[in-house]
């Protein structure tokens, strides 16, 4: 095999030095009840050319090996990835390296998401940004523990039922087994959540609002940010297009305590939904609450500047029990990838990309509606917005799929059962006019 | 005299990446807008972020120059123990970046999604079988998050059964992230110590396991390096009482083909992905941390579960007694598919062999090194061995000064003062893909800085000196937090 480098007569002279007279004998240290019966059940393995038949197989049973126009989002998008991108984070010093436990060697990591944390902050308008989290599902749970945790008497989280659905399940079963509540915050027939509805909600520690929530309008986050001080707590924003924060009025200032989001549309690949990229922040008094990893830049023994993992105490390495929460590895290298396309596009180019997926958005609304859509839920929105479909759409979405390897919208029904033949569009800068005419001609009823 | 790898070069300095940046520059082209411009009220539109302006090459040298900063497998050794830092083969990225992977669309649905839920449910029958367990789930996203997914499966069990218990069992040895996990399930953590030989003792467990006790979490081998041989009787008490067993199994690179820990009374165990299978570590992740379970706990699995019917794969959600969803989508796909590429390489006998050479490169360390270094717990070593300052305790010399010189000889130090239970420690795994002749020279590296230990002990004390900086103060960064530019 070629990963193992041992010659026969390597594992001899060795064996010799540990005193054992062969492989097995290394194991005599467990007992033989223990030991397995039968080898592993798999095939042998495989050559490298086999494996590119094999793998190429199983790839092309993917719609995604076409080339294929995307209207869907609802928490990964199809956006553009810059070639220097991809070519730069295969640097295996990057992609080989762990956790920069031994700063001296690992300044690349440290000062790379150092400077990821500092453009996550510009983004949002928040104070402080972690090293990163798994996905924005799960930086969002942790955010509601952080405010559940210091919500003493006040045991119910205020969720929108516009936060992603997934989002708002990995919530329950995050805060289930301390016994904490989710509740559901209704939401208004202009596709936003009904900030109305919380007058009557009692014992909250923190309210959670996507935006733009997940029908992709943008929500009025101030009335949220009020309804949280009037009840004592916690204002947590979610997010699940970072993009849109290149043009939207940023978290930070409407005054959220907390904030986590999706970084997958920063430079990162869909791959079947991850890994993606969980951007978590927070103003400086949640500084020592935040979960996983911080970055923070030192001097060294010469006094030039660098960077080290900080803050630690509030990690499970050193309070174990007392950590603020278990994360160990989050998803270093697609911070790395997100800080990387932030300095690719820039102030500029962010601002643009953002302004032109609103266009896109805007032009494929009217002219699904041409086609015999109807607006609903109708609210100003980033680039995403739903529709209710004419009556032979869900046959022609499933033709379009596979005889034009277009996506079509996704059917709502499933997530929320009232919203039967409502379909959520997604576009982006990755789709053309042409695109748009093509769709809206082929739907035409 | 052999060269050891490292050497001084030219390094680059760069500066902060927003310190480059000058107005009006943009590293990417955009299309012309094909379609009006649609302005957003102006009362929804804040300013654009203040992210720094460079052109193509501003930001590939800007990166390059970072990436020469860092060390990694690639570099050189990396005996980091307890992290399994192996090879990463080249091929498993090819496998990963193929469009049908790398571009599928989550919400594509099944029928348009095939090859990718073939892929999942092809990798989860693998990982069942190296592990001898019924089912597995690859949604967890990290080694820590498939403990919380295996912790709270143990949680929903109790409540199904009727009682919710209080506490669960943690030893010495265990990881860090042991304790945190079971806290987020609301679970106190009963420390117990390991014996005198570095293993469990059965009676230990014994006293402390009652009917208020969830179960115990064991990491097998333990992060001693030693396998816990004591591990069925200890299941069998923790079982006796109506607890369960979860299995850390960050260390099964030390005993694939060899031992099945669904075979020695374990419900639960969690296996990374980048460790024992290969992955990149990205320097901190992203990973991904499958949880494997027997019967008991089938039906506990986080949702959504891929299914086989016939030929054809579906996700499936209906499942009431599942813990519910733990990530987005269905995990780090990514992740998945070069692990999956890993085990077709290597296939059964291939990882047999990675295992028993894992184990041998450990044993060959610990032989060559234990006059120089001390050796607290001297017991046959599975894939790392522990060893501490203790002979250079009289130089005044520390595990801290012997790793920050190694980096001066090139290479990357093991783990440092981790697991607790021994003081100072110094905790090697070479991993299989380690020759014996980089071994090697490791062994002389480290016997030439015990001898500047006894010689010279200044030149450990100023190390690192090769380095782009030397030691940090990690004092002053977590005193006065700077988190941002």
């Amino acid at each position: 095999m070629r990963y193992l480098p041992h010659t026969r007569d390597d594992i001899d002279s060795m064996l010799k030095v540990t005193g054992h007279a062969s492989l097995d004998d290394l194991f005599n240290c467990i007992p033989d009840h223990l030991k397995t019966k039968q080898g592993i059940d798999i095939p042998e393995g495989l050559s490298e050319w086999e494996l590119n038949t094999h793998m190429e197989a199983l790839a092309s049973q993917n719609i995604a090996c076409k080339t294929y126009t995307c209207f869907i989002g609802a928490g990964s998008y199809d956006h553009y990835i810059p070639a220097i991108i991809p070519y730069l984070i295969s640097r295996s010093e990057f992609m080989t390296a762990y956790t920069p436990y031994q700063p001296e060697v690992s300044q690349g990591t440290l000062q790379g998401i150092y400077e990821f944390q500092t453009m996550v902050t510009e983004l949002l308008g928040m104070d402080v940004a972690t090293a990163s989290h798994y996905d924005c599902g799960t930086a969002l749970a942790e955010a509601c523990l952080i405010a559940l945790r210091k919500g003493g008497a006040n045991r119910k989280i205020a969720v929108s039922s516009l936060v992603h659905p997934s989002h708002r399940q990995i919530i329950q079963t995050y805060i289930h087994p301390a016994g904490y509540e989710m509740v559901e915050i209704p939401y208004t027939k202009e596709g936003l959540t009904d900030a109305a509805a919380l007058e009557k909600m009692e014992g909250i520690a923190g309210i959670a609002v996507q935006s733009p929530n997940v029908f992709g309008n943008i929500e009025n986050l101030k009335a949220f940010k009020t309804a949280a001080d009037a009840k004592n707590s916690l204002f947590i924003v979610s997010f699940t297009e970072a993009l849109a924060y290149g043009l939207l009025k940023n978290p930070g200032s409407f005054g959220a305590d907390l904030v986590a989001g999706e970084g997958q549309s920063l430079g990162i690949a869909k791959s079947f939904g991850g890994p993606g990229l969980g951007l978590l922040a927070g103003t400086q008094k949640q500084m020592r609450n935040l979960p996983g990893r911080l970055i923070g830049k030192t001097k060294d023994a010469n006094g030039a500047d660098g960077f080290v993992l900080t803050l630690a105490t509030r990690e499970q390495h050193i309070r174990r029990e007392k950590a603020s929460s278990n994360i160990c590895s989050n998803n270093g290298l697609n911070a790395m990838t997100a800080a990387m396309y932030l300095a690719t596009v820039g102030k500029t180019g962010i601002r643009e990309i953002a302004q032109q997926n609103h266009d896109k958005a805007v032009y494929l609304k009217k002219c699904l509606t041409a086609s015999g859509f109807e607006p609903i839920l109708d609210s100003p929105f980033f680039n995403e917005f739903v529709m209710k479909a004419p009556q032979s759409f869900a046959e022609k979405r499933k033709h379009l799929i596979q005889n034009n390897c277009i996506f079509a919208g996704l059917d709502l029904e499933p997530y929320y059962p009232e919203l039967k033949g409502h379909y959520l569009f997604c576009a982006t800068e990755t789709v053309s006019k042409k695109d748009m005419d093509h769709l809206a001609k082929e739907v035409k009823s | 005299m052999i060269q050891q790898p490292g050497a001084s070069g030219l390094i680059f300095n760069e500066s902060l990446v927003w310190e480059k940046s000058r107005k009006g520059r943009c590293a990417m082209s955009l299309p012309k807008p094909d379609v009006e411009k649609s302005p957003l009220d102006a009362d929804l539109i804040g300013d654009a972020p203040n992210l720094p302006e460079l052109s193509e090459l501003d930001v590939v040298r800007h990166y390059t120059r970072l990436s020469q900063w860092n060390f990694g497998v690639d570099s050189g050794m990396y005996p980091l123990g307890s992290c399994t830092m192996k090879y990463n083969p080249k091929t498993n990225e090819v496998q990963a970046g193929r469009q049908g992977f790398a571009g599928a669309h989550p919400l594509a649905g099944d029928e348009f999604s095939q090859g990718a839920l073939a892929l999942m449910y092809q990798l989860e029958q693998s990982l069942a079988r190296i592990t001898g367990f019924q089912a597995v789930t690859l949604q967890p996203a990290a080694g820590a998050h498939g403990e919380l997914c295996g912790m709270l499966m143990i949680h929903a069990f109790h409540a199904k059964n009727g009682r919710q218990r209080a506490k669960i069992i943690i030893p010495d040895t265990a990881h860090g992230t042991n304790p945190a996990s079971a806290t987020l399930c609301g679970y106190e953590s009963v420390n117990i110590k390991s014996g005198p030989e570095g293993i469990l003792d059965p009676q230990t467990v014994a006293a402390v396991m009652d009917e208020d006790t969830a179960g115990i979490m064991v990491t097998n081998p333990n992060t001693l390096g030693l396998f816990e041989s004591n591990i069925k009787e200890i299941a069998d008490i923790v079982h006796a009482k109506g607890g369960l067993v979860y299995g850390d199994g960050a260390n099964m690179n030390a005993i694939m083909g060899i031992v099945k820990p669904g075979e020695i009374g374990i419900d639960v165990l969690h296996l990374n992905l980048h460790k024992t299978f290969s992955t990149p570590h990205g320097g901190g992740g992203p990973g991904s941390g499958p949880v494997a379970v027997g019967k008991t706990l089938e039906p506990f699995l986080p949702v959504p579960r891929v299914v086989k019917e016939l030929d054809t794969y579906r996700f499936i959600t209906d499942r009431p007694d599942s813990i519910g969803r733990i990530h987005t989508f269905y995990g780090h796909f990514g992740i998945m598919v070069r692990a999956y590429a890993y085990i077709l390489s290597m296939g059964a006998k291939g990882l047999t062999d990675a295992s028993r050479l894992a184990v041998l490169n450990a044993n060959y360390i610990k032989e060559s090194l234990k006059g120089t270094l001390n050796l607290p717990y001297d017991r046959p070593s599975m894939h790392e061995c522990v060893f501490n300052d203790e002979f250079q305790k009289e130089y005044h010399i520390t595990t801290m000064d012997m790793a920050k010189r190694l980096l001066d000889y090139g290479f990357h130090p093991p783990t440092v003062y981790f697991p607790l239970v021994v003081e100072g420690a110094f905790m090697v795994e070479p991993t299989e893909t380690e020759s014996k002749e980089d071994i090697d020279q490791f062994i002389r590296a480290v016997k030439s800085i015990a001898q500047e230990a006894k010689d010279n002990p200044e030149q450990l004390k100023k190390a690192p000196r090769l380095t782009k900086v030397t030691r940090l103060d990690e004092v002053l960064a977590a005193r006065k937090p700077c988190l941002r530019g």
